[in-house]
Order: structure tokens, then sequence, then C-alpha cells
């Protein structure tokens, strides 16, 4: 487009996977310049993480060039990649938790002469300051939040003189409060002359924060835009190969009677830490519940307590029958709730870890819930089979077929049979976490009309989530926490993301107006 | 164009779900290179043409029809012992007291035998089996509860529980000492052959064999299609998902273990009463370890482990054979076993992963 050596270029590049059975990036040419951030989009599988593996040394391309500052490269290792500058910053940290910031930063680094933490952490410090971070070198990972630990990963590749960085859907896991601050970082990065590519779904922060937009579909390059002169409804459109509407639907609750009353529940943690302080609210059936507020703050302790999956210190979870009669949930393990006949699901944030086996195929994991049903002692394997291919068939999993393996699906397909699994209980309440997390803008909808549904059939729904735009389109209510205590209960219909916000970083708004 | 790197000739990709046939194709070569290479050091070694080596090893398997019995023998026992360790092992519980739990069933149907000559056969039998299925199982169960209720390290604590069996049945080896002095116990019951299986078909071993070759099948449909083989897999794969969807943890691990113990404790009585006919403290010969390696080599299918610990029996006794037919070391049985292991293991890369050929850029 114009006369500049582009600081990467990568030229024809092809990557298959399975021995050319899964094509996940088939002739894609991109350039990325000097003191330009360019949003990467896509929806998920369409080869952006893989594209951006393949510049930072973690893969090899089949076929493809790739350019350095107008140089021809070969990047066989992430070595490789830092010694030509390159950097990336991945969705999941890999930091070493009882170590200091310092010492994962100079980690694997082999520097002649005495090791001298001191001239690191001045490094580090000096790092910080001309580009705006915020940290405490001397503290340990543990101790840290998680914009504090994205913050280390990130001075760990500017500590090896990184001048091209890449960073894989870095705000996932942000509050709006710290997305603002690694943006004023990326902005000060990009003034000093530095490549930026940042992948992401957020279409407000790609608008918010890039220069261009490059756009791929099952892994193939679509097109690239200048971002002041498109729109989002475009980059969507070329994302997903045709028009799509950006609202979510919200039908009006059912004014059904509380289906879960949820008393003073407290929680500590195993180290002894308030995790959950006297949180009370009710949810109807028909009804979809949101909770906000910054990760960590209670939401999987909340979810778990009810789910039977945590131990509580305090407080009560009680189940409203159809004819009014009450049952306690809290401190019954899951077998239980489920003979007592109540059908609860849950949908939780770790899918592979928690929700589903990944070693198992789709029939063996729609098991879960329903091997134990019948007395003879041998399991049932055709009505798995048989619920695993309605699933596929409905939510249009995309999978080779139903024996393969759960972990072998994109993150987006894994979610849908997570989902799809557990709806399948005809369920009387649903609780997901994070249920759209990392999922491309198709599967988010269909999450949502998921949702929407089970909302409609009567079923109290327990939505927490990370996206306050989402939240408050699709919630009826939101439940806000902050540090594990209640912090308000706003009505999404009238409420907005500033408010919310407040709610989230101070208790019951303080600051902001009361509600 | 500037060409100051060079491409590298290969690299590593990982690999899919690769079809069956080509799994197999990948182990047949990998046992092949094994068998060559196998060849070319016995024939540094020995000077000998390396087929009359093979044929020589296949004559110490197949020569005499006892020598097959001795063999189908080897192998049911290595395969029972494998098979008995596989649940534990597919529920990711690192059992390495298989060699324990296996003595002391051996300890506990010898001591039955040993002190209870007078009581009828087949009520002797009986006991001496249910003696060695309880103490299998408690050796099983301890390190399991313990880890349950605790949190102990399950390897340290089989592997200490070996000791313990080695050391009971060194003392009472000592205290049932036939003649005095000798520090053995001697054939038990030589005369009565009270406490012996019965021969089938006048072969002394048939009886094991059937019982392992039942316990092949029975185990296949227990691990492949029950409700409790269906929660030792997702215990094994993930401990949090079991908890999520309510299968209680710690009952299952303290099932599953008393299960192997037992088992093992099965193959001690077998081991006893079936051939050994006496309690000697190498009774289980390391087999409680090399079960473990075929367990995983067979990735816990029963069928396939019927391949491995075949494979593994035959490459010992015929190396046996070459051994003493050419005069070498008792250890060189252990190191052809070791090379052939060794390329079995490793082909699991090729499985996992491809060399993949590096094509040229394109040029513009």
């Amino acid at each position: 487009m114009d006369q500049r050596v582009p600081a990467v270029s990568m030229r024809n590049i092809t990557k298959t996977f399975n021995s050319g059975a899964v094509v996940a990036n088939k002739d894609v040419s991109i350039n990325i310049y000097r003191g330009e951030i360019l949003a990467l989009l896509g929806e998920n599988g369409s080869g952006k993480t893989t594209l951006m593996n393949m510049l930072s040394g973690i893969y090899f391309p089949d076929e493809g060039q790739i350019f350095v500052d107008g140089k021809e490269v070969v990047i066989r290792s992430p070595k490789d990649a830092l010694d030509l500058g390159i950097g990336m910053i991945h969705q999941h940290f890999k930091l070493v938790d009882v170590l200091t910031a310092t010492e994962n930063i100079i980690l694997g680094l082999k520097e002649k002469g005495k090791l001298d933490l001191k001239a690191a952490a001045k490094k580090i410090k000096d790092i910080c300051d001309q580009y705006g971070f915020d940290l405490d070198p001397m503290q340990k990972v543990y101790n840290m939040s998680v914009s504090q630990k994205q913050t280390v990963e990130i001075i760990k590749v500017l500590y090896r003189n990184a001048d091209i960085l890449i960073l894989d859907e870095p705000t996932a896991v942000l509050t709006p409060q710290e997305t603002q601050s690694l943006f004023n970082v990326l902005r000060n990065m990009k003034a000093d002359g530095k490549a930026v590519i940042i992948i992401t779904h957020k279409l407000n922060e790609v608008r918010e924060i890039s220069d261009f937009v490059d756009v791929l579909r099952h892994g193939e390059f679509i097109g690239s835009l200048t971002t002041s002169e498109s729109t989002p409804q475009e980059w969507t459109d070329m994302m997903v190969g045709r028009k799509v509407t950006l609202n979510i639907e919200r039908p009006d609750p059912l004014g059904l009677p509380p289906r879960l009353k949820v008393k003073d529940l407290t929680v500590r943690s195993e180290e002894g830490l308030i995790k959950l302080d006297h949180v009370s609210f009710d949810v109807s059936g028909g009804e979809v519940l949101g909770i906000a507020g910054i990760s960590g703050s209670g939401q999987k302790e909340l979810l778990e307590a009810i789910a039977g999956l945590q131990v509580t210190e305090e407080g009560s979870v009680i189940y409203v029958e159809d004819d009014g009669t009450e049952e306690e949930l809290l401190n019954q393990d899951p077998n239980k709730i489920r003979r007592m006949g109540i059908t609860l699901s849950f949908v939780p944030e770790d899918r592979l870890g928690m929700g589903l086996v990944g070693n198992m195929d789709l029939a063996d994991n729609m098991m879960l819930r329903t091997f134990r049903k019948g007395k003879s002692p041998f399991t049932d394997r055709k009505n798995p089979h048989k619920r695993a291919e309605l699933i596929v068939k409905e939510l249009e999993v995309v999978t080779p077929s139903i024996e393969t393996s759960v972990r072998r699906l994109s993150g987006g397909n894994v979610q849908k049979v997570l989902v799809g699994r557990e709806i399948a209980e005809a369920p009387k309440v649903l609780m997901t976490a994070y249920a759209v997390r990392g999922l491309d803008i198709n599967s988010s909808y269909t999450i949502y009309d998921l949702i929407n549904q089970q909302k409609q059939k009567g079923v109290a729904v327990i939505y927490v989530g990370e996206d306050l735009d989402v939240l408050i389109e699709l919630s009826d209510r939101i439940l806000v926490l902050c540090e594990g205590e209640l912090s308000g209960i706003l009505d999404a219909r009238k409420t907005d993301k500033n408010e919310v916000g407040l709610y989230m970083t101070s208790l019951h708004g303080e600051g902001g107006e009361a509600s | 164009m500037n060409k100051k790197t060079k491409t590298p000739f290969f690299h590593i990709v990982k690999r899919g779900e690769i079809p069956r046939w080509e799994s197999i194709m990948i182990h047949a070569i990998a046992l092949i290179l094994a068998l060559i290479l196998c060849a070319i050091l016995t024939t540094l070694l020995t000077g000998q043409n390396p087929i009359d080596v093979y044929a020589t090893m296949f004559e110490g398997n197949f020569g005499t029809e006892r020598k097959t019995w001795i063999l189908l023998h080897l192998l049911a026992v290595l395969l029972g012992i494998s098979l008995a360790l596989t649940p534990a092992f597919k529920m990711r519980f690192w059992n390495i007291g298989g060699e324990g739990q296996v003595l002391i069933g051996c300890m506990a149907s010898g001591a039955v035998m040993h002190n209870w000559p007078q009581l009828p056969n087949a009520l002797l039998l009986l006991l001496m089996l249910i003696a060695a299925l309880a103490a299998g199982a408690l050796w099983g169960f301890l390190p399991a509860i313990c880890k349950a209720k605790w949190g102990t390290n399950e390897t340290l604590f089989t592997l200490m529980m070996n000791y313990v069996a080695i050391q009971i049945t060194a003392y009472y080896t000592i205290r049932w000492e036939v003649p005095k002095g000798s520090g053995k116990i001697g054939i038990i019951n030589q005369a009565s052959h009270k406490g012996w299986l019965p021969s089938i078909a006048g072969q002394q071993y048939l009886p094991t064999i059937l019982v392992v070759a039942l316990l092949t099948v029975l185990l296949y449909f227990y691990l492949k299609y029950s409700k409790q083989g269906y929660e030792i897999a997702v215990v094994g794969e993930s401990e949090r998902t079991a908890r999520y969807v309510g299968i209680k943890v710690e009952h299952v691990i303290v099932r599953t273990m008393s299960l192997t113990g037992a088992l093992c404790g099965l193959m001690g009585f077998l081991l006893v009463s079936g051939s050994a006919h006496t309690i000697t403290t190498t009774l289980s010969d390391g087999r409680g370890f090399t079960g473990v390696m075929v367990a995983w080599m067979g990735k816990f299918n029963p069928i396939i482990m019927i391949f491995t610990s075949f494979l593994i029996s035959f490459m010992g006794n015929g190396a046996q054979e070459v051994a003493s037919r050419f005069h070498l070391n008792h250890s060189f049985s252990d190191i052809l076993t070791g090379i052939i292991i060794f390329f079995l293991i490793g082909c699991e890369f090729f499985v996992s992963y491809k060399l993949s050929h590096n094509k040229k850029g394109k040029e513009e």
C-alpha cells in the first residue's frame, strides 16, 4: 500500500495439520508496519492464532516466506523469533507462581557473568516508566492479579528487546479499567515505533486501539481495512461471510416465583480468606440473572457452592419446587442434588478441566451426566451416542465424528458440546460461567439464543459474564460482586456500563449515584 | 535474494488421531528394527549367524512341547499381573507396589497351605484363595485409604509396602524352613499335593492359563463397559470433572486399588498353588514392575496387553536359551529385552508426531 518496508511481511503462508487434513492457513499474506497497531480479526478456528504462532516460532509453516525488515528469515523456535525482535504474549500465562516478577522475567536468559537481580529490577523499572506499566518487580506472582501477570508477560518480551509484539486476546481477562491502562501502554509502544499485532474478538476495542484490521476466514486472508474508514458491521460481515445482526434479543421475564433463594452465603478459601461474604439473592424461573464482577470476586465460589462443589461456612441455598416445597441444597454433593430430582445444570468456567473430559469422545462426555441411570452394572452407550449426534446436528458442532476426542475440537465447539449436554438434561436451574469466553461471534450468538430459549421455558438462568455490553443486553437483572460481597443488584434495562463498572470496583457503587 | 539462513531439513509436526493400521505399522517397523539391532549385537558378541540365533530363540520357546507350556505359563503370569495393575493405572494411581501385592498373596496362600494340610483339598484351596485375595486387597487398600484421607503419596507408599511384604516373607521362610538350616521352605506338601491346583489334561500350568484367560475377558468388559470402569476412566482423566459430576473420587480410589490388590493376590495364589508350591521372596520375580510397563504399552487394553506380554515373555525365554547355548552371561537376555522395549516405547513418539520434510517457499 505504500513504499515503506514492513516490519514483518508474511507471504503466501500455508499451514496444515493432520497431514493436510486440516488447513489452518491457506496462502495468507499480511504486512505489519512499525508504529502501527494491527488488529487481526476472525472467528474461532479461522487461523489467527496459528498464523501468529508461526511468526513466534511455535509452528513452522508448510509453505510460504516470512520477511523481517525486508529480509527473508527462517523462524524455527521462539528463540529465533525473539532474536528477530518478535515476542508473543499468549492467552494463557506461563509464569512460575513462587518467583517474583523479576525472576520470571529473566528466567531462561543466558546472560554472561553473575546473576544480578538488582540490575534486572532496575531495567524492568525503566521499562515500566517508559511505557506506563504499574508493576513492583519484587512482587511474587502468586500475589498478583490477572492483569499484573499479563504485565509481567509483556515486560518479559520487552526485556528481550522485542519490537514486534503479538498479543493473543489480551483483554479477555481484564476489567474495563484494566483494558484502558493496557491500551495506554500499547499507544506508548506505538509512539515508540514498535509494531503491535492484537488478536481480539471485541469489536469496540478494535475500533479504539487499532490502525488497521486484517480479517481471516476459514484460514484464508479476506481483506485489510483501515480502522477509521470502516465499521464494526463491515468487519463482522467479512469475518462471517454474510450479514449478521449485532443485537441480542431479550425476551421479557416470565414473572414466575423464585426458584432459588440464596441467603447469607459465606465461603472461605482453604487459606482462610473470605471469598463470599453473606451474599443473599433470589432468582426466579424464566429470568436471566447476570453476575458481574472483576475476575476472582467470588463468582466461581458462588456457582460451585450452589452446585454442591464448594464447602461453605454459613448461609443457605433453598430450592423451591413447582409446588412450593423447599429443599436445602447447601453441602449436598452434586449426586445427592440430582437424586432429589433437581436438575441443576452447570457450565463451569474450566471447560476441559471440569465440565468435560478432553481425552474422551463426544458420546463418552455425554455419559458423564447419565451413566448412572439404570440398575445394570454396565453403562448404556446408545442413548449418549444419540444425544451427541443430536447436539452436533442442532448446535452445528464442527467435528470429524462423534468418536473424536473433545480436546481436538476448537474452543467454540467444545463449549457447544458442554452447553448442549447441560441443556439436554432439561434443567430447572442453569448456571453458566463465562459461557462465551474465547468464542467467536457466531458461536456466542448460538449460546445467547440457547440461554434465551431456556429462559422462555421457565428455567432460572444464572449467567456469569465478563463482557458488560453483553451482560446488560442479555440479563434481566445484574448482580454485582465486589471482593466477595454483594455490591448491588441492578435492573439491566435501566443501567449502563459505567454504573456496573462502579459497582464492580467499589461497594454499593460509592462515588456514583446510589440506586 | 539474500539467503543466509538455512531452512531446516525437516521439522516435527504433531499428528492428529491416526488410523489404527498406521499405528500397528509403526509398531511393527519398530519391532523389526529392534530385532535387527538385537541380531547385530548378538552376532558381534557370539560370532553366530543372526538367523541361527533367532532360530535358537524360537526353539527356546517352541522347541519342545514342554518349552511351549513354559512360555504360555510365563505369558499368563505376566499378563495376569499386568491386568491386575491396569485398573489402578487407568485411574492414574501410581501403584508400583504390584510386586508386594503379589508376594503377600503368595505368602497368605502359602501360609494356609503350610499350616492346614489336614483340611480337605477343595476347602484348603478355597481358603488359600480367600487368604490371598484378602491379603492382596489389604496391600492395595492401605495406600489408597491414606491417599484418599490424607493425600499421602501413593508411589512412595506402595513402594514401601513392597519391602514390608518381602520382610514378612523372609521371616516366615526362615521360621518354616525345611530342612532346618537350609533357609528355604522347600516344596510344601510334596507327598500329599495338598493345596496344589490340580493338573488339567495332565498339564500342570493349564489351570493358571485358563484363569488368566478368563480374567482378560472379564477385565476387558469391566474397564470398557461397566459403570465402575467408566468412573475409573473419568477419575484418571480429571479428578475435577469426576467431582463435578458427583463421582466420589475417594471412594473410587479405595475401591479400585482394593481390586488391583486383590487381583495381584490372586496371581500370588496361582503362583504358589499352580506352579511353585513353595514360598520365596523372589516368586514375583520383578513382574510387579514389568507389569506396569505391559499395562502402559498396551494402553490399558487387555487385548493389546496379550501381545505385549507375549513379546516380553518370548524374548526373555528365547534369550535365555541363546545365552545358555552360547555360554553368555545371564544378563544377556535382559539386554535384548531392554532393546526391544526401548524401541517399542520410543516408537510412541512417531505415533504422536511425525517428521515433515520442508518444501521450499514459493519464489516470486
